[in-house]
């Protein structure tokens, strides 16, 4: 199960303390006069499943661009994958996996020239490129696929490829952006059975979504609103907190803030 | 009969989009297309919409045929693309009236149809679109849509990517433009707001699966749905999946449903499986069908 990616547990970062691997205190990033992320903290474990949830607007794309070295933040601490967001974020690139709806594979190049392409950025040696594409292409079955475009496939094919490719170098953390949007429901499934299986072999998942089914499979939840992070726990203990059947009760109870009307649209490219 | 569809084909190229699909949507009503992306979602709204040829069949909306009367059609039904389709660079009010011109009308003559919907972003009239949040561009597509006070409304995948709590108010926006008389062909690949609708088609690979009313195609379910819980989720996918009897093993929010191959199933048996497979606090409940057991076990 999972072969390709065994070796991930060896490779566990030394730097950071009581395992995390993620580890954010008062992150902050302003654009003008509008904060846009408003010194957000907390921290996040190997192996975790972490479901960063909010409204459109509430800041969740700009966190994510400044925890995957992309942004870089107004105030506070940021420590990713053993790297410091502000002074390393090219040796924070390199070990972390992002994969988003927007943008996934190359739509004109082949599922074996995406999966060659991306091993090369990541900087694969030839061989290893070898390998990871004949074990990928076995545990997907991808036999019949490996020589068409990409962009002739199905949504759900291609996010499931995409999912695999951001795990080619292995990396301690991948960031998924609204990876199931769109996606059949079946697939939809699949795709979590692939995060689950990833996360048990010790890689940290960092998910958005917008199916609050799909939060419920997340070990901790951080709900953001206007910038802040409003709740943080087990999606069970947040139930129990706002007195909800479900998480989609708790996120209409807390995902709307007071004020609708703040001049959205200023920061997250929503 | 507001829309009927009978018998429509499209391809392109090699690709069969939308494949012998016939349905038809009664006046007043809110319908719902329900399925995942490449479904064949698009090409339908594209066809009724007089913007493509079908390769096959017939159609008519509000009465007019979607090829000889196309033009009474273009000023009769408002439409409401998936891709952002308003202009970037004019500000909220100016795309609003120029569809009012366009449609020889008034952002005035209409205002009552669109006032819920545009005092919410009215405060931001002078923005241009392009600098707008989804939920705002999304209230904005929609009074354009409106604005000519259409006899149907086509919204294709209008919720995509919008959060929960925009999607609800968004729902209850459609609500209130029903009961105007407004007859809303709506396509949506979240399952939850299929129950939303007065009647869905479940849609996969350009071939439509069933219609119904949502409460009678969750009555047409072949078996009892089991709701099951441990504490390692992915440890009980896996062992559910061994289970020799298993017939369908779904993660479902905190639960996995489980369905059985047996008429007879005794919930007591999976639980002793369960035990000896190391799986602590595991909890076996029946519980209620939804659309999205309905339409994997359809797509299967």
């Amino acid at each position: 199960m999972n072969t390709w990616r065994s070796s991930n547990a060896s490779t566990q970062n030394k730097k950071m303390k009581n395992n995390n691997v993620i580890e954010v205190e008062n992150l902050t990033k302003k654009f003008g006069d509008f904060t846009a992320v408003n010194s957000i903290t907390f921290e996040v474990k190997k192996g975790e499943i972490f479901g960063f949830l909010g409204a459109n607007g509430a800041g969740k794309t700009t966190a994510i661009k400044m925890l995957i070295g992309i942004s870089k933040p107004t105030s506070g601490k940021a420590q990713v994958a053993g790297f410091n967001v502000f002074t390393h974020p090219e040796g924070l690139k390199k070990n972390i996996g992002y994969m988003s709806q927007k943008f996934a594979l190359y739509d004109d190049l082949t599922v074996k020239e995406n999966i060659t392409f991306f091993g090369g950025i990541y900087g694969l040696s030839r061989a290893k490129i070898k390998e990871k594409r004949s074990e990928l292409v076995e545990e997907l079955s991808l036999e019949d696929i490996v020589n068409e475009l990409v962009g002739s496939l199905p949504l759900g094919w291609k996010q499931k490829i995409s999912f695999s490719v951001a795990l080619l170098h292995e990396p301690k953390i991948v960031f998924l952006d609204e990876p199931t949007g769109g996606v059949d429901p079946i697939t939809r499934r699949q795709f979590w059975e692939m995060i689950y299986k990833a996360s048990n072999s010790g890689t940290t998942i960092f998910v958005t979504t917008h199916y609050m089914d799909e939060a419920e499979y997340c070990d901790r939840v951080s709900i953001m609103v206007d910038g802040k992070i409003e709740a943080l726990d087990t999606p069970k203990k947040l139930k129990e907190h706002y007195k909800a059947d479900n998480m989609n009760e708790v996120f209409l109870k807390l995902a709307r803030g007071p004020s609708p009307a703040l001049p959205e649209g200023k920061g997250a490219n929503n | 009969m507001s829309i009927s569809v009978q018998h429509i084909s499209k391809s392109f190229k090699k690709v069969t989009a939308v494949n012998d699909v016939s349905f038809e949507v009664n006046e007043g009503e809110l319908f719902g297309l329900i399925g995942p992306d490449g479904a064949g979602k698009t090409t339908i709204f594209r066809i009724l919409t007089t913007l493509f040829f079908a390769d096959k069949g017939t159609a008519t909306v509000a009465g007019f045929d979607v090829v000889a009367d196309y033009k009474e059609i273009r000023n009769n039904v408002g439409y409401m693309p998936g891709k952002f389709s308003l202009y970037q660079d004019l500000t909220v009010k100016e795309n609003l009236d120029f569809f009012a011109t366009i449609f020889g009308t008034t952002i005035e003559e209409n205002y009552d149809l669109i006032k819920d919907i545009y005092i919410q972003i009215e405060p931001f009239k002078k923005r241009r679109a392009g600098a707008l949040s989804g939920g705002m561009k999304q209230k904005l597509a929609l009074s354009c849509a409106l604005i000519h006070k259409p006899k149907v409304l086509f919204l294709d995948e209008p919720t995509t990517g919008v959060d929960p709590v925009s999607r609800k108010e968004f729902w209850e926006m459609l609500k209130r433009l029903q009961q105007k008389g407004i007859t809303i062909l709506v396509s949506t690949p979240y399952m939850d707001e299929a129950e939303l609708c007065d009647r869905i088609a479940l849609i996969q690979h350009g071939k439509i699966l069933q219609i119904d009313t949502p409460q009678e195609i969750i009555k047409h379910y072949p078996k009892k749905i089991y709701d099951v819980r441990a504490d390692n989720m992915y440890r009980l996918i896996e062992s559910l999946k061994s289970f020799e009897h298993h017939y369908s093993v779904y993660p479902f929010g905190e639960f996995v449903h489980y369905t059985d191959k047996r008429e007879d199933f005794n919930p007591q048996e999976l639980q002793q499986y369960l035990a000896a497979n190391d799986h602590q606090n595991i909890k076996i409940e029946i519980t209620k069908t939804t659309i999205e057991d309905t339409f994997m076990e359809l797509a299967k």
